[in-house]
């Protein structure tokens, strides 16, 4: 089949496309020269010195404690919202539900950055809080990442086979225990996915945090827009490359999960 | 049930919803640059007047939607196939497959947009390659042109395009296209007759995936784009932090959200439609 051939082709072609530049920016991590694009011989001096870089272990730090926050919140609330979407057939306001649950995937981030910035403002004002920092920046990533939970979610119930929820309440089972001993077990893995993205989510999100962020904060992105504003810096190659051996370690440990726990 | 329901509906409705009023109260105040937060409430629709009649608000709202339908085709002529060969492949190795499309959209996309800075730099490994294989002996600088950043929406978007797209084709019934080859169809009429047209709710999404995000994309017109390329999410941006003029990015903001609402709704209700059918 020629179409076929043809499709195979643009596949290796976009395979390459998108691992060119990261591999370029991986190699050039361990380059001597500090001209980004002059090789100089290999070095491990530029992954000393980000790894003595304070400012930017520091901008991790805080990253990593936010993302640790939203995404459970944003689980727990996801959870909540894919399972009301899939169980509760009607109830008032469902329509409104499932669009105010769905938009927030698709909304631009200047648009939701300074409606929460604004949200955030106005609590300052009527109320002397929260200060704006590790708290509204937590705020905002869980209220965005809310959206990529519920779907994971919901599709995984849409899925499901509902007859099991249906015997355990046939010999007697509360709602609740079913869905504690039925229907969240089965579920788990659906929720655990959506924590990882919403975690990931929140590590790498720049413009809804450089808005509710306060003068203090500085997250791992702000630091990294900041610096390569000014352009290629060696240092932001080794974070990178650290970056893309970490996600594709998680992404493969978490494909065995699932084809262990199917 | 109800508190099941209640928690996303107030927690969405608090920190989603109410800041969109918000918002639309402040673009209808003034800038008062000496007060903190820089606005005086009022109810003047000066500002969205201004970007209507200001010709610089005009041709960034025309730019960003030139600039995000060009990428979203240019996404969906390199993501098609793509997803119709996972889809053809042998269903062992489609998982892995789909996985490498995946992944850089697990790592960050501020690097990702960062790695073409240093390849489309004026001496750039891009430049540097095509000197030195003679292809074009003096080529120009990629890094700031519009066509960097066509480069970058579709190279951080194709994710979000391949996965609908091979989610719709795997689907497909293959003895359908053996039928049309039985009645003497060829393979390309066969495509045009059955395979893209099943494919189109995949298409959509993916467009819709695509063309949304891209249009009030602010990282990358700011890193590869250059003093050139004014879209909107860049303007609203520099209204805000440079200019600190609130009203004014607000008023964009609600202009914005405005202008994608079609698409938006219309993405919503695929997405809706094809859960519903699954349950």
């Amino acid at each position: 089949m020629r179409r076929a051939r043809f499709a195979f082709t643009m596949l290796g072609f976009g395979y390459a496309f998108l691992y060119l530049p990261l591999g370029l920016v991986m190699a050039y991590s361990f380059n001597d020269s500090r001209l980004v694009t002059v090789w100089g011989g290999f070095s491990t001096r530029w992954w000393s010195a980000l790894l003595a870089n304070e400012a930017m272990l520091q901008a991790a730090w805080l990253s990593l404690r936010i993302a640790l926050a939203s995404a459970t919140a944003a689980a727990v609330i996801g959870l909540a919202a894919g399972y009301a979407l899939a169980r509760a057939r009607s109830f008032p306001g469902r329509g409104l539900f499932g669009g105010l649950v769905i938009a927030p995937m698709v909304m631009p981030e200047v648009v939701m950055g300074i409606s929460m910035l604004l949200l955030f403002v106005g609590a300052e004002r009527l109320l002397g809080g929260p200060d704006r920092g590790f708290l509204t920046i937590a705020l905002a990533h869980t209220t965005f990442s809310v959206a990529f939970v519920a779907i994971v979610v919901q599709a995984r119930l849409a899925d499901f086979d509902r007859s099991l929820e249906e015997a355990a309440m046939d010999l007697g089972a509360t709602p609740w225990v079913t869905f504690r001993t039925v229907t969240l077990p089965l579920i788990a893995p659906a929720v655990a996915s959506g924590w990882l993205l919403a975690f990931t989510l929140s590590l790498d999100d720049l413009i809804l945090t450089q808005f509710v962020a306060g003068a203090q904060s500085q997250t791992l992105p702000m630091r990294v827009y900041s610096s390569v504003r000014l352009g290629v810096d060696p240092q932001i190659n080794v974070l990178a490359t650290i970056v893309v051996v970490v996600a594709a370690a998680a992404l493969v440990l978490s494909g065995w999960l699932t084809r262990r726990s199917a | 049930m109800r508190l099941v329901i209640a928690l996303p509906f107030v927690w969405l409705g608090v920190f989603f919803l109410l800041p969109f009023a918000l918002v639309l109260a402040i673009a209808l105040g003034a800038n008062a640059p000496d007060s903190v937060p820089p606005v005086e409430l009022g109810l003047s629709p000066k500002n969205f007047a201004l970007l209507f009649t200001d010709d610089l608000y005009l041709a960034a709202w025309l730019t960003s939607l030139r600039i995000a339908a060009v990428s979203t085709l240019a996404a969906l002529l390199l993501g098609y196939p793509m997803a119709y060969a996972i889809a053809r492949a042998a269903p062992a190795r489609r998982p892995l497959l789909l996985m490498l499309v995946v992944l850089p959209f697990w790592t960050s996309f501020l690097i990702r947009i960062y790695a073409w800075m240093g390849l489309l730099d004026e001496n750039g490994l891009l430049n540097q390659f095509l000197r030195w294989s003679g292809i074009v002996a003096d080529p120009g600088t990629l890094l700031g042109t519009e066509w960097a950043v066509h480069l970058g929406i579709v190279y951080a978007y194709l994710p979000f395009m391949v996965l609908p797209l091979y989610a719709t084709l795997e689907k497909l019934d293959v003895s359908l296209l053996e039928a049309a080859a039985d009645l003497g169809a060829r393979p390309f009429a066969a495509f045009l007759t059955i395979t893209l047209p099943l494919s189109l709710p995949g298409i959509v999404a993916g467009c819709l995936l695509v063309f949304i995000p891209a249009v009030g994309e602010f990282v990358i017109p700011d890193l590869l784009g250059g003093t050139g390329t004014l879209m909107i999410g860049k303007v609203l941006w520099d209204e805000f932090f440079t200019n600190g003029d609130w009203p004014l990015a607000s008023a964009v903001a609600i202009c914005l959200l405005v202008l994608l609402a079609g698409p938006i709704a219309l993405f919503q209700r695929q997405q809706a439609k094809g859960l519903e059918r699954r349950t």
